[in-house]
């Protein structure tokens, strides 16, 4: 048993020394960082150690501002985008005609680039000075008020890019709900029929528990996706999201690492290291939840 | 509660669209299943018994003819108006509820003045799931069981609403040999408790055999024959039937009638008064072969096979279809082993005669 044991560990030599190089020691370079205090780039030293660098992150608002814009697109995007993927998925498990169509339809967005969409959803709703652009201009056509989804208030870039994101999410979401759904055998339908189940209940006490391991899944990468959004919100609103007040927690790493005021690698990890807490909470709290729901 | 069956037929589109056309999955259905009796649907596989079962559940709607409950027409109602159990062949256990959830589940969907209260649906749970013997289980999951306490589980469920009709769909197939055994006069008994009206689906003729009160043998969606399963056995209709029925098969020769007397590749072996002279399929059963030294049917002996009770004798006969005719003889009048030819006499009860064309039956007189 112990020259196997040996063996085993051979086997598993090659990954352990590729993850334990680029991945672990990273991620242990990223705690030590955001520990020293006053790093110097190019002579790559450090004054000392200690919590500094968190508490000047936690006290820029530009930080506060990234963390707030990030938990208001978690907030709204993944429930949304999850409601609204059953939505889809239960909408299309239900029809016969088309069925495929409409499938590739909804499929289409995810095999689309983000940058590409980006700039279309700018010009759907930016406001220039030849045109209002098309958004504005059917709100106006329904007599409401033009505003800039771009360059305008906060509100109406927050709803561009919550929208923005759901719209980017969805395709993954239904084509993953859509497949759960069919996957429940038909027979559960039928006994339920039989027994005079009404349309309501099956929903909550048969097709919910059924599809929920897949439903908790994409609650959980959703989770994880939204909070490390940053690309969606450059193809809006360009690379200087400060100035937007767009930033996300990632853009804002990014910007301390290589942004016009870059060169702070120490600044960069504390928020990263935040932002790990604050995915590793949320996760918890889901795993916590999914025990109680969730039927395997 | 009787259910009776009015020219009741089932097409489906067929599937192959380049064939096009319609499968008729049930052809004509016209019988009547008596109040309180356990009815065995048999035939082979593929021959339309789940679509019968489903459209008297009323999960299909026929293409035409009429389904009574008693005097109410029940053929337009939706499943749940119909007040049926249904057991299927996987059981279909919600599998995120426990035991007692699963059979109360029926119970909670019933809305209105139907509604019953929380403590009487737990009451009413438990009485099913004590009648099907499974009260240590109740807060199990389904996975946490074995195939024949997850059949009673499905059964406890069909039962717990106090269906006037319960159906099983191939109850038994998910079962291993031992417990099908047992599980069948557990079905057998619970159906004589309870008094409902019982139909089962089923390929394996032995199930239906030893269970039933009817047997209704049917073949491409049609009915072949229904009867008590003794008759269905002693007095097949036609050649399916009697091939369908009884381990080991019926061996079937070519035959033909002469004069009043049945040959067997030319040698007279019975007398068949009454019957046309002609060609016959003749079908005689294992145990129909009886030892006699001075018996008309001289066959040559291929193979003596010890089965303790009784002697399999597997022949070859000149005449023979069956690729293996076999009879059945008492251990004590059974051949040595070495003998090049024996003979038989033939029981007249155990030799049914056919028609070779139409398969029918053809009765001699007297």
């Amino acid at each position: 048993m112990k020259k196997s044991g040996a063996k085993g560990w051979l086997y598993l030599l090659p990954a352990i020394v590729l993850l334990g190089l680029f991945m672990v020691y990273p991620l242990i370079d990223v705690f030590v960082y955001s520990a020293e205090e006053g790093y110097n780039f190019v002579t790559q030293t450090a004054k000392g150690i200690g919590l500094y660098n968190y508490s000047y992150v936690l006290r820029d608002p530009y930080f506060l501002q990234a963390v707030k814009n990030t938990f208001i697109i978690v907030i709204i995007t993944v429930p949304l985008s999850t409601g609204f993927a059953l939505l889809i998925a239960l909408a299309l498990n239900s029809i016969t005609k088309l069925k495929e169509l409409f499938q590739t339809v909804y499929f289409l967005p995810y095999v689309t680039n983000t940058l590409a969409v980006g700039l279309v959803f700018m010009i759907l709703f930016r406001r220039t000075a030849y045109t209002d652009g098309m958004i504005n201009l059917l709100i106006q056509l329904f007599g409401g008020q033009g505003v800039d989804f771009i360059d305008g208030p906060y509100w109406a870039k927050m709803f561009v890019m919550c929208f923005y994101t759901i719209w980017v999410v969805l395709p993954f979401k239904v084509l993953i709900l859509t497949s759960a759904l069919a996957s429940v055998n038909q027979d559960y339908y039928n006994a339920a029929r039989i027994d005079g189940t009404s349309k309501g209940r099956i929903f909550r006490r048969i097709t919910l528990p059924m599809i929920s391991p897949m439903l908790f899944y994409l609650i959980i990468t959703g989770f994880i996706g939204a909070f490390k959004a940053y690309s969606d919100e450059v193809a809006l609103f360009g690379t200087n999201l400060n100035e937007a007040g767009m930033n996300t927690i990632v853009g804002y790493v990014y910007d301390m690492l290589y942004g016009s005021a870059g060169g702070y690698p120490s600044y960069a990890s504390a928020a990263a290291v935040i932002l790990f807490a604050i995915v590793l909470t949320i996760t918890c709290v889901n795993l916590m939840v999914s025990r109680k729901t969730v039927h395997y | 509660m009787k259910v009776v069956l009015k020219n009741l037929t089932k097409r489906f589109p067929n599937r192959n669209k380049k064939i096009g056309g319609e499968v008729i999955a049930v052809d004509n259905f016209d019988f009547e299943i008596p109040d309180g009796k356990l009815i065995g649907l048999l035939g082979p596989s593929g021959c339309g018994k789940s679509t019968a079962l489903n459209l008297i559940s009323g999960l299909l709607e026929p293409t035409e003819g009429q389904i009574f409950f008693g005097e109410d027409e029940v053929t337009k109602l939706p499943p749940e108006n119909r007040g049926v159990g249904l057991v299927f062949q996987n059981y279909a256990l919600y599998p995120h509820m426990t035991v007692l959830q699963n059979i109360m589940f029926p119970l909670q969907n019933l809305k209105g003045d139907k509604k019953l209260p929380k403590e009487e649906i737990v009451r009413r749970a438990k009485e099913a799931a004590h009648l099907v013997q499974i009260d240590q289980l109740l807060e199990r999951k389904p996975a946490e069981m074995s195939g024949g306490q997850q059949q009673r589980v499905a059964i406890a469920r069909a039962l717990v609403k106090m269906p006037k009709v319960l159906l099983l769909d191939e109850p038994l197939s998910n079962l291993d040999a031992r417990l099908r055994l047992q599980t069948r006069e557990e079905i057998r008994r619970i159906q004589k408790e309870t008094g409902i009206t019982t139909i089962f689906v089923t390929h394996d003729q032995e199930e239906a055999m030893s269970i039933s009160d009817l047997i209704v043998v049917m073949k491409d969606g049609a009915v072949h024959q229904i009867a008590p399963p003794q008759e269905v056995y002693d007095d097949p209709v036609d050649l399916f039937v009697a091939k369908f029925l009884g381990t080991p098969a019926i061996n079937v020769f070519r035959g033909e009638a002469k004069g009043g007397r049945l040959l067997l590749a030319g040698e007279a072996v019975l007398d068949i008064p009454g019957v046309k002279d002609g060609p016959l399929a003749v079908g005689i059963r294992p145990e129909g072969f009886k030892p006699d030294p001075q018996g008309p049917l001289a066959v040559s002996l291929r193979n003596v096979e010890v089965m303790g009770r009784d002697t399999s004798v597997v022949f070859d006969h000149p005449a023979a279809e069956s690729e293996n005719p076999r009879a059945i003889v008492a251990s004590d009048e059974r051949p040595a082993g070495h003998e090049k030819t024996i003979r038989f006499r033939l029981d007249p009860k155990k030799v049914h005669l056919f028609d070779p064309e139409t398969e029918k039956r053809i009765r001699p007189e007297g």
